[in-house]
């Protein structure tokens, strides 16, 4: 690629070899070593070594599970295909010829086995994951390439373009979208364009704070590249072990500290994109431009419609000196929520700051490892009974907000007073860091969780919105109800999980994620219940004020409802972006609109 | 044989049984633990009023009007507080156990039983414990909303809030005593008061969302003098349906409750009052001159409480919820379109709802069957009397065809049937006369008339479409279908301010209507032509016999216009000046006018409406006027019917 080895600040030595699925599930979220099971003696263990949680015994999981979803451990539903990917129930690929002939004479490496083909046809979507599951496989690449670099990726454009090849890029493959779904009705051949190998932080420019690095670089190996010069991002979405940094640009991501370091498009200064018409990318690294609209814009939230970005300068600060955790204890959702508002608008907001339901506390609360001190479990029925008793909380309405602060240690014990007196004004109780930290845990941990459940009849999924502050109890209200009551139209058996958590503050509004799992018991088509009663909680969404989506993107999941939520113009605009850059839709994922 | 549209309805057990064989006071004092709204915080009525006046609604109107006008905030603040304490009501437990013992006396003294159906009340308490509720009852006598209280404190149900007339108030001992029973009052009219219109529709809302207690209202708005269901009123309905619309409640459900009256006490103030006879302004000591009713026998009462109707599943698809999304939900916007039509929809649906339900006693068919009897031999002037045996056939003939329609009859056996008739046959007589003018003699006869057409009014809505559709045969120029449909759609729109018919519904109707006529035998329908059959001759007479009344009262009222109304006639004198017209034709015995009933103000009132809406007559500067030059096809039909 031209570049000298030495001027390199970082290669991500990490993981992400060619041959993914060696040490990820392909069928499932996560690592092939992590996983949740039941025991022998009916105790939820973790495995692995990578999570504080691995190798513990979660004692409260099973009553939980079974009485949340009315399931039993008596009937498994386990994945009908052996973790070994049966290759020939994969169609056979449709190959452009003149394009492979092409494409190899430039040396990039390319595969069209049927296991990395099928790795990078989907993302992790419960409709998916159900049918990789079940082994069942629908329109799937027909070739995968791996760019190592900017220029490796102009050749393929301009390969795929000569040849009229369909690219769908592909980063760490975490999407919730159904954005890399292979179209049905795409005949050309699709080549899926993997960034994995385009891992590395270019330069660290310390004068500016600023950090060049190549789009394909995973979040973990980024902040980690980074820490090791004593830096960091700040970025860090849930997913961010997986998710790479062209995703979160084209995706419009947003991390959980987003309130020190701000979402990705207040933390990128510069893009490079790969196009059909050319490279598209900006002449200098100002901080801020008027120069009519910003055309970073037409490139966040393309979601691989419009080119594959290659390179990004992203902002990075000095690695914070002092975090800590914490916890507050509301007697009720409301005043949590209350709590919350005040806060952002005092613009005194930690780092991160949550706020969970009812219902995913006494969730939280079922995860807590087996612990090994009688002194700690001591402490933690004392905990309990001051809370419930000497406080008079109601167990089934307390609702638990989880903090984390960043910084200088003094100004970071300022904060934690300032938001703890606010909290103090809306009932709350501070209950401890070690209760925030286990919050952020399980953050990671959840999607293995999803896992489990489906080897137990119980599928689910979690989306988000953002809305107004007037309307946040609201939202949460009527769509948690409204996915009840859809469950138990759609013949839902058992009544649904259905839970809500409140996860950003912005000074207009927050986002708000919802979960949503139930067991399918009795359910022919178990997936198009579940999409069903998606559909009709993103409806009810809407209706409550909310957006089709804070951070997780349009995709095709959500492209019906693209008119009615930026207007028929602005669908127009749009879409005469896409014309003008790629007239012959080799960007056909089909995507957003 | 069976009916043909028949839905299914809840058996009644009679309440009055067991007050009847235990204590009345222990009833009374009785434990008293209902089912509450699942997320109801519970609040004292005081705080209640608080919230009120701190919300951001009021306070966003507050501020408006102080910019309006120039006053300071604490003064219209002041207002507010005070607009709300003369509207609040101060529900306590011990003044509903107050009503539950003297109710319990007066009850067992005036009717014989009160029946409910007690699946609906099961209904109605699941519903109160998972969505704010809506009480909708019909609204046929001021007993209504005591009677509602006393069931639902019966049944272990949460007391109601309920939205009252301001003329309550006038009683002073009696206003109180019902503010502490759950009444709020609310002006009749106050049109362009913003302050008011923000207070009250803020109160209603907060009480409604807490989940503070079920809302009760009467979706007609006023009493009905003619026992016939009224054009819905949409300000509360739109009150309570806006916390939905806005998100902030999952639900709301509205409960119609069908309260069916054998005898309504008010039943012969009704009757004079639409003769011109003014209603006596509600006052304290009228209330203990009324204690003569005690003395009489009202039969007994059925009270239906039909299921409830979720606001969701009525917007599903209806409302786009999205509109509000831009604009804070505190500031208040009249309701677009979209939003008016639903509402105006969803209330003639509760009202049909509330109709469905309403409980039929032999009177009602048998005074439908003495009317037309009577103009019939009015007409030959005859002035022979019915044969009971006759009567008898007839009825059995009108309840099967009645029940075929889906009525719900309460028809006792045959031996009771016929002392009922004889029961009513006294009614019918009524007292001799001993007046002196004819004028007096034909109002006297009127009261008799207007008495029996308020027990005939109660099974119109039963016949009221298939009559629509026997009018239209006998009117129209052909048997063809469509000819018959036009002419249907027609007297279907004319009638429209008359009868409860919803608005768009015309081809359903006309269906509904085919289908009841075909199924019964009574019509066929060959080839887009109709056919009346052999024996659909009967039904079809009677049917169209049934809107004969009213098809006279509104060519009356053109004739009127035409011929005798002068330059300058208000909305007000209106009535008094068709009154006298009627009274001096039908006293020289002018252009065939048979139907004593024209002379009810409330036929009256609706035709004037009608043809307004019709555009046949307008108002300029508050003067009522044929259109000149008259051009309304309306009018002219009406006109041409009469010649004919």
């Amino acid at each position: 690629c031209g570049r000298q080895p030495g001027s390199i600040v970082g290669v991500s030595n990490h993981i992400w070899q060619i041959k993914r699925q060696e040490i990820m599930k392909w069928n499932g979220w996560g690592y092939s070593d992590s996983r949740f099971f039941f025991n022998k003696k009916g105790q939820a263990e973790f495995t692995g070594r990578r999570y504080r949680l691995s190798g513990l015994i979660i004692p409260g999981l099973k009553d939980w599970f079974e009485s949340t979803f009315g399931a039993s451990l008596q009937h498994k539903t386990p994945a009908t295909v052996s973790p070994i990917l049966n290759s020939s129930a994969v169609q056979p690929p449709t190959l452009n010829e003149a394009f492979v002939e092409e494409l190899k004479s430039t040396g990039i490496p390319l595969s069209h086995d049927a296991e990395d083909r099928v790795f990078r046809a989907h993302g992790h979507c419960l409709h998916e994951i159900f049918a990789l599951r079940e082994g069942k496989f629908g329109r799937v690449p027909d070739m995968v390439v791996w760019p190592n670099c900017h220029n490796d990726v102009v050749k393929i454009v301009e390969l795929a373009c000569k040849h009229n090849v369909c690219l769908i890029p592909y980063g760490g493959g975490t999407s919730v979208s159904s954005a890399l779904e292979c179209p049905p009705e795409e005949t050309r051949s699709i080549v899926s364009l993997d960034t994995s190998q385009m891992n590395r932080i270019l330069w660290i420019d310390e004068k500016n704070l600023t950090a060049h690095v190549e789009a394909g670089i995973v979040g973990q190996d980024l902040e980690r590249l980074l820490n090791e010069s004593g830096y960091c991002t700040g970025h860090e979405p849930d997913s961010m072990e997986f998710s790479s940094l062209g995703g979160w640009v084209a995706t419009r991501a947003s991390g959980m500290k987003k309130n020190v370091y701000g979402n990705i498009e207040d933390l990128v200064v510069h893009v490079k994109m790969v196009t059909p018409q050319g490279v598209i990318e900006k002449s200098c690294q100002g901080p801020r431009m008027s120069t009519g609209p910003d055309v970073h814009h037409f490139i966040m939230g393309s979601e691989g419609t419009l080119g594959v970005v290659t390179e990004v300068t992203m902002k990075i600060r000095p690695m914070p000196e002092y975090q800590k955790y914490g916890s507050v204890v509301f007697p009720n959702f409301e005043q949590g929520v209350a709590c919350l508002r005040e806060v952002a608008r005092q613009r005194c907001a930690p780092a991160s700051i949550r706020l969970m339901d009812n219902e995913q506390f006494k969730f939280g609360h079922a995860l807590k490892p087996q612990v090994s001190s009688i002194f700690t479990s001591f402490l933690d029925g004392l905990k309990k009974f001051y809370i419930t008793k000497f406080k008079g909380f109601d167990p089934n309405r307390l609702c638990v907000a989880t903090l984390l602060f960043e910084g200088d240690r003094e100004k970071v014990l300022q904060h934690e007073k300032q938001v703890y007196d606010i909290a103090a004004k809306f009932g709350g109780l501070a209950a401890g860091e070690d209760n925030g930290q286990r919050g952020y845990m399980l953050t990671f941990v959840i999607a293995y969780l999803r896992d489990l459940g489906m080897d137990y009849y119980v599928i689910g999924e979690s989306f988000e919105t953002s809305v107004p502050w007037d309307r946040v109890l609201d939202i949460c209200r009527n769509v948690k109800a409204r996915i009840i009551r859809e469950c138990k139209d759609k013949g839902v058996q058992f009544s649904p999980l259905s839970t809500c958590r409140v996860t950003q503050t912005y000074d207009a509004g927050a986002c708000v994620y919802f979960y949503f799992a139930f067991n399918y018991r009795g359910l022919s088509d178990p997936v198009h219940v579940y999409e069903q009663v998606e559909h009709a909680a993103r409806e009810e969404i809407l209706a409550n004020g909310g957006s089709l989506s804070h951070h997780h993107g349009v995709g095709k999941l959500r492209k019906e409802w693209m008119r009615d939520t930026i207007s028929k113009v602005g669908m127009g605009m749009l879409k005469s972006v896409k014309d003008y850059v790629d007239p012959n839709n080799i960007f056909g994922n089909r995507n957003l609109l | 044989n069976g009916s043909v549209f028949y839905p299914k309805r809840d058996d009644f057990e009679d309440i009055l049984e067991e007050r009847r064989n235990s204590s009345d006071l222990r009833y009374a004092l009785r434990c008293y633990i209902p089912v509450l709204y699942k997320e109801l915080t519970p609040c004292k009525a005081s705080e209640l009023k608080s919230m009120v006046l701190q919300s951001d609604q009021l306070r966003y109107v507050i501020n408006q009007v102080c910019k309006e006008t120039g006053m300071a905030a604490d003064e219209v603040q002041a207002e507010a507080a005070a607009i709300l304490e003369e509207m609040a009501h101060r529900l306590q437990l011990s003044t509903i156990r107050f009503f539950a013992f003297t109710l319990s006396k007066v009850f067992k003294t005036l009717f014989r039983s009160i029946c409910v159906n007690e699946e609906g009340i099961q209904r109605l308490q699941q519903a109160i414990h998972e969505h704010p509720v809506v009480l909708l009852p019909s609204h046929r006598s001021y007993m209504d909303f005591l009677l509602m209280s006393y069931i639902l404190y019966t049944y272990d149900l949460a007391l109601p809030v309920i939205a009252a007339g301001m003329d309550f108030m006038a009683m002073k001992f009696v206003g109180e005593m019902l503010r502490m029973s759950g009444a709020f009052f609310i002006r009749r009219s106050f049109g362009g008061d913003k302050l008011y219109w923000a207070v009250f529709s803020e109160y209603v809302k907060t009480m409604l969302k807490n989940g503070f207690a079920p809302v009760e209202f009467f979706l007609e708005g006023t009493r009905s003098r003619t026992c016939k269901s009224l054009t819905p009123k949409l300000g509360l309905l739109n009150i309570v349906m806006d916390p939905f619309l806005k998100g902030e409640v999952f639900d709301v459900s509205l409960v119609p409750v069908s309260i069916s009256y054998e005898r309504i006490l008010e039943e012969a103030l009704y009757a004079r009052e639409l003769l011109g006879v003014p209603k006596p302004k509600e006052s304290t000591s009228g209330l203990f001159k009324a204690r003569k009713v005690l003395s009489e026998d009202y039969g007994s009462i059925h009270v239906y409480f039909g299921q409830p109707v979720s606001v969701r599943s009525l917007a599903q698809n209806r409302v786009d919820r999205c509109q509000f999304n831009l604009i804070p939900r505190h500031i208040p916007r009249k309701p677009g379109e979209d939003i008016h039509s639903f509402v105006n929809d969803s209330a003639y649906r509760l009202v049909r709802a509330q109709e469905e339900n309403m409980v039929l006693k032999p009177w009602v068919l048998l005074a439908s069957l003495l009317l037309q009897n009577h103009h019939q031999m009015q007409v030959a002037e005859q002035k022979q009397e019915m044969a009971l045996d006759e009567l008898t056939e007839q009825a059995v003939w009108l309840r099967d065809l009645s029940r075929q329609y889906g009525a719900f009859l309460h028809w006792p056996g045959t031996v009771q049937a016929q002392s009922s008739f004889k029961t009513l046959l006294k009614i019918n007589h009524g007292e001799p006369c001993s007046t002196v003018t004819p004028e007096e003699e034909l109002l006297n006869q009127a009261v008799i008339i207007l008495s029996c057409a308020s027990y005939r009014n109660q099974a119109l809505h039963i016949f009221l479409r298939p009559a629509l559709l026997a009018s239209a045969i006998h009117t129209a120029s052909s048997s063809n279908k469509q000819e018959v449909y036009n002419s249907f759609s027609f007297l279907r729109n004319m009638f429209s301010n008359e009868f409860i018919l919803c608005p768009g519904a015309t081809v359903q109707d006309f269906e509904e209507a085919c289908y009841l006529l075909v199924k019964t035998g009574a019509l066929q329908i060959n080839q887009q032509e109709f056919v009346v059959t052999e024996r659909g001759h009967r039904t079809l007479g009677f049917l169209t016999r049934m809107l004969d009344p009213f098809l006279q009262g509104y060519q009356v009222v053109c004739r009127f216009l035409c011929e005798d109304a002068t330059e300058g006639l208000t909305e007000k004198q209106f009535v008094p000046a068709v009154r006298k017209f009627i009274i001096r034709h039908i006293l020289t015995g002018f252009c065939r006018l048979r139907y004593t009933e024209v002379l009810s103000s409330d036929l009256q009132k609706n035709s004037l409406a009608a043809l307004l809406r019709l555009g046949a007559v307008q108002k300029l500067k508050g003067y009522v006027g044929v259109c000149h030059p008259c051009t309304s096809v309306c009018f002219d039909w009406l006109r041409q019917k009469q010649a004919s």
